[in-house]
């Protein structure tokens, strides 16, 4: 097996995840707001809010197209990198993608041409149901990702077949309502909402600024003051707390992204900062605040929070009991019948998947020496000083955008709109959630590490026979590709947004004058 | 707790629902295909290309669903045939996946700037996005035909031996130009029926005859070959339709001509053929009267019956292995868990009529011609 191809499989893998994921949150969160706005206008019949959707909704489709391309080599990157992955757990994983096209996307798909093209070919509340049905559609495509991520991360509902050599599904309820998929799902659509909302309030800020299009600015900056302020608080407090305590891969993932070497008496503090060091298996210049984490992580006080060694030695534990379920595996697969085998097979198939990490350091796990059985043990831990600091970014982003929007909303209440250092500030916020939204997938999937299932199958065992010189031709391909639509996009993004709301072509909208503002339907 | 529906018949639903799948995305995405795949050639204009990209532009994103759908389908419900071909064909995956990209790109973006270059390089971009996957599914499938080249091992794990370049050979060279031959006739005669009658709409019929008779000349070709051109699978000793998805439980040899057993077997397959040289003869037909729904319903027709002839040529195979026929996929050996299967039908049984009652009333809004006029008038046009 060549580790270069695996790596390079990953490397492709990421960056046209990390790539689409620029786009969809802003879809996601950008969707809805043009629903509130859309239905402000259909309630109150004020032109202005025509104006506005419809500004905002350009916006949307010059993101939107992005999202679609870059989601086509989604679908079909896990059957042409993971061909391994793709035939080991296709029986559930591919279940949720299909629903998704079927359910979501052709939702989202059908009515977005309906959206752009149907303001005078339906009425007002037939248009305003084919923008909620987008929205509708692009949210529940994340629900079913999610669920398709999440049984990644938690894979519950299946067991492994000896006969075809795969997981296969025996509880699909188990699947759907998967804790970590729906704490996930919360999780990641409202950090949606939380792009889109810091983008139309900087986008607003920046009108502002210059003193442009105000009455629509100040409107569209109230919407997404009090958008994102729901948003944020259900980020953070909502979060992706909730299945850390469920297995010893997801608590490995806490204890990574804490840096936390050893089990600590119950209730376990919280590292606010320090280093991480992997070679001395230490922090050093730790800052603890007592109490927290077990608190946060278990909801008790008596809780214990696993640190890493002791999982580490879980899961030498699980390997040599992997072991026998990779025997009878390697048995049956000579003779179907042999009971014995399927006997000891039963016993330890949930270990199937930490024989399997042997596979590193050797052709067959059966031979495997202690040493090489330690070494997979700490394959299990993750890379914990990115963890660690990859976290800390992100939750510190997540807190920040609570008190900026907090601050917008008060505002937008007491309607001064003429906060310079805050409209300055609103501006270069722009770029923050992106990154707080790449460093959580980054944290959610290095996390996963070993295991593309984590506990069933190792990310190495995945990918597909290809070779080097194929992948480095489409990495090379998609980074020329999406390289240049970046480009293309964000220009053209900057180009709308310098033209303003009013498009040449519309019947002279009535403008609104900062006299007349107010946020409430006033009938 | 084992699902209702027997293992076997769930199979054969898969296999044909997702025949169904394809054969809805070169329905309504492949007259997508064609048009843009005609773009620079029937429309010389800029209000002319805006006319015929107009005539899909709210609708193509929505018939591209079927080719995701599909994508999807297949993994779901044959992770081993979704495991296998897209890694097999990894290049020519990438070439696909590369020109569907540009496609939802130029659509949107060709109309931001009014400079002709800007303007020019997308309606490239747009044939580009047409043309080059119409040819690389038609060789993918005449690569499906003769075999692919790949063998799996005793964990079921991939490995192939083919390269880029050995996909395009004469067989699948033939097949690459049928499939362009039948989505630039679907997309002519979407033409014909979506666009104001013009100097843009005689174009697209002029077209639309040299499409049909090339799809009609190319399809015997293909017939012939899979006659006398050495190629055709077959299983042998005993199948059992019940049996674990696991493609070492059944022996399947190379046998020379035998795509052309099940017609002998169920006479009632000729149907499919049949309905391929009808099609285009009666888009033929509708050409010469000027009857457009005419035009339109054959190469639907002849779209359908295409694209059911290599599947019921083919049955039970789905992906045959020139290299290793013993691990050749089939409609027994290849799919997913009786559970799985049996769930996911459940789904589209609830879901698939929503969907199709969303496309038709979508369609029914934007239902009539585009004209010129319109799209010179309208902002909200591309």
């Amino acid at each position: 097996m060549d580790m270069a191809v695996i790596e390079l499989s990953r490397l492709q893998f990421a960056l046209t995840a990390l790539y689409h994921f620029l786009f969809v949150p802003l879809t996601l969160g950008l969707s809805f707001l043009l629903v509130i706005m859309e239905s402000i206008y259909v309630m109150t019949g004020r032109e202005i809010w025509r104006t506005i959707t419809r500004f905002w909704g350009k916006l949307f489709g010059i993101n939107f197209v992005l999202g679609v391309a870059t989601g086509i080599t989604m679908e079909f990157q896990f059957g042409m990198n993971w061909s391994y992955y793709s035939h080991y757990v296709g029986d559930i994983f591919g279940a949720p993608l299909a629903i998704e096209g079927l359910m979501a996307f052709f939702l989202e798909a059908t009515f977005v041409g309906l959206m752009f093209f149907g303001w005078d070919k339906l009425s007002k509340p037939a248009h305003l149901f084919v923008t909620f049905m987008v929205a509708l559609g692009s949210n529940l495509s994340a629900l079913w990702i999610l669920v398709a991520n999440g049984w990644m991360q938690h894979p519950v509902g299946s067991r492994f077949n000896p006969e075809t050599m795969r997981m296969e599904v025996n509880d699909f309820m188990a699947v759907l309502f998967n804790p970590v998929a729906q704490a996930k799902f919360v999780h990641t659509v409202s950090a949606g909402y939380v792009c889109a909302s810091v983008f139309v309030l900087g986008v607003s800020a920046w009108y502002l600024l210059r003193g442009k299009w105000t009455a629509i600015a100040k409107r569209s900056f109230t919407v997404a003051a009090a958008f994102g302020l729901a948003s944020s608080l259900s980020v953070v407090v909502l979060g992706d707390e909730s299945g850390y305590a469920l297995t010893d891969n997801q608590k490995m993932k806490l204890a990574a992204l804490e840096a936390m070497w050893h089990t600590e008496p119950a209730p376990a503090g919280i590292t606010v900062i320090g280093f991480p060091s992997v070679a001395d298996r230490t922090t050093h210049f730790e800052v603890k605040l007592p109490w927290l984490l077990g608190l946060i992580s278990t909801r008790s006080l008596t809780g214990e929070v696993t640190g890493i060694e002791e999982l580490v030695q879980k899961a030498g534990v699980h390997i040599v009991s992997g072991l026998e379920a990779y025997d009878a595996v390697e048995k049956l697969k000579e003779n179907r019948t042999d009971m014995a085998a399927r006997e000891q097979f039963e016993r330890h198939k949930s270990d199937l998947g930490y024989a399997l990490l042997l596979k590193r350091y050797v052709e067959d796990p059966r031979a495997a020496t202690p040493r090489q059985i330690a070494q997979a043990a700490w394959d299990t831990v993750p890379n914990v000083p990115v963890m660690f600091w990859v976290f800390r970014v992100m939750a510190g982003l997540g807190f920040f955008f609570i008190a900026f929007f907090a601050v917008a909303f008060v505002l937008a209440t007491v309607r001064r709109f003429d906060s310079r250092p805050f409209l300055k500030t609103a501006l270069w916020v722009i770029p923050l959630p992106w990154v707080a939204i790449e460093f959580g997938w980054l944290l959610a999937e290095i996390g996963r590490q070993p295991w593309a299932i984590d506990g069933v199958l190792p990310t190495f065992l995945g990918a597909s026979s290809l070779t080097r010189t194929q992948i480095w031709t489409t990495i090379a391909g998609f980074t020329l590709l999406y390289g240049a639509l970046a480009v293309i996009e964000v220009r053209l993004m900057l180009a709308a947004i310098r033209k303003g709301p009013v498009d040449d072509h519309d019947p002279s909208p009535e403008q609104g004058s900062d006299d007349d503002y107010a946020p409430l339907p006033a009938q | 707790m084992a699902p209702p529906i027997d293992y076997e018949i769930l199979r054969l639903i898969w296999w044909a629902l997702v025949g169904v799948l394809l054969i809805g995305f070169a329905l309504t995405d492949g007259y997508d295909l064609g048009t843009t795949t005609l773009l620079p050639f029937v429309a010389k204009t800029d209000a002319e290309r805006r006319m015929v990209i107009n005539s899909i532009g709210p609708t193509w994103e929505g018939n591209q669903v079927w080719f995701i759908l599909g994508g999807g389908a297949i993994f779901a419900a044959w992770p081993f045939v979704y495991a296998v071909s897209f890694s097999g064909f990894y290049l020519a995956m990438f070439i696909i996946l590369a020109a569907l990209i540009l496609r939802p790109v130029g659509f949107k973006y060709r109309s931001k700037r009014t400079d002709p270059a800007w303007r020019s390089r997308w309606d490239w971009a747009l044939f580009i996005g047409g043309f080059v996957p119409a040819l690389v599914f038609g060789v993918a499938v005449g690569n499906v035909l003769t075999g692919i080249p790949f063998r799996l091992d005793g964990d079921l794990r991939a490995f192939y031996e083919g390269s880029l370049l050995g996909l395009f050979h004469p067989f699948s060279l033939l097949a690459g130009l049928l499939s362009v031959a039948m989505l630039v006739l679907h997309g002519a005669s979407w033409l014909a029926i979506k666009i104001e009658h013009g100097a843009v709409h005689d174009r697209a019929t002029r077209f639309g005859r040299i499409a049909a008779i090339a799809s009609i000349v190319l399809f015997a070709l293909g017939g012939l070959f899979a006659w006398k051109g050495g190629m055709g699978f077959r299983v042998e000793g005993t199948i059992d339709p019940h049996g674990p998805s696991n493609p070492h439980f059944t022996q399947s040899v190379l046998a020379s001509g035998a795509w052309l057993d099940n017609y002998a077997r169920h006479p009632w397959m000729i149907l499919a053929p049949l309905l391929g040289f009808l099609g285009p003869v009666l888009a033929l037909i509708g050409i010469g009267k000027r009857k457009e729904v005419l035009e339109f319903g054959g190469s639907s027709l002849g779209t359908v019956g295409i694209i059911s002839t290599v599947g019921l040529s083919m049955f039970p195979f789905i992906l045959p292995s020139s290299i290793d026929p013993g691990s050749s996929l089939t409609v027994w050996n290849a799919s997913s868990s009786h559970v799985t299967l049996f769930i996911m039908l459940v789904v589209t049984v609830l879901l698939l009529p929503i969907v199709l009652i969303s496309t038709a009333w979508v369609y029914k809004v934007l239902f009539g011609r585009v004209t010129m006029e319109q799209v010179g008038g309208n902002p909200d046009f591309y």
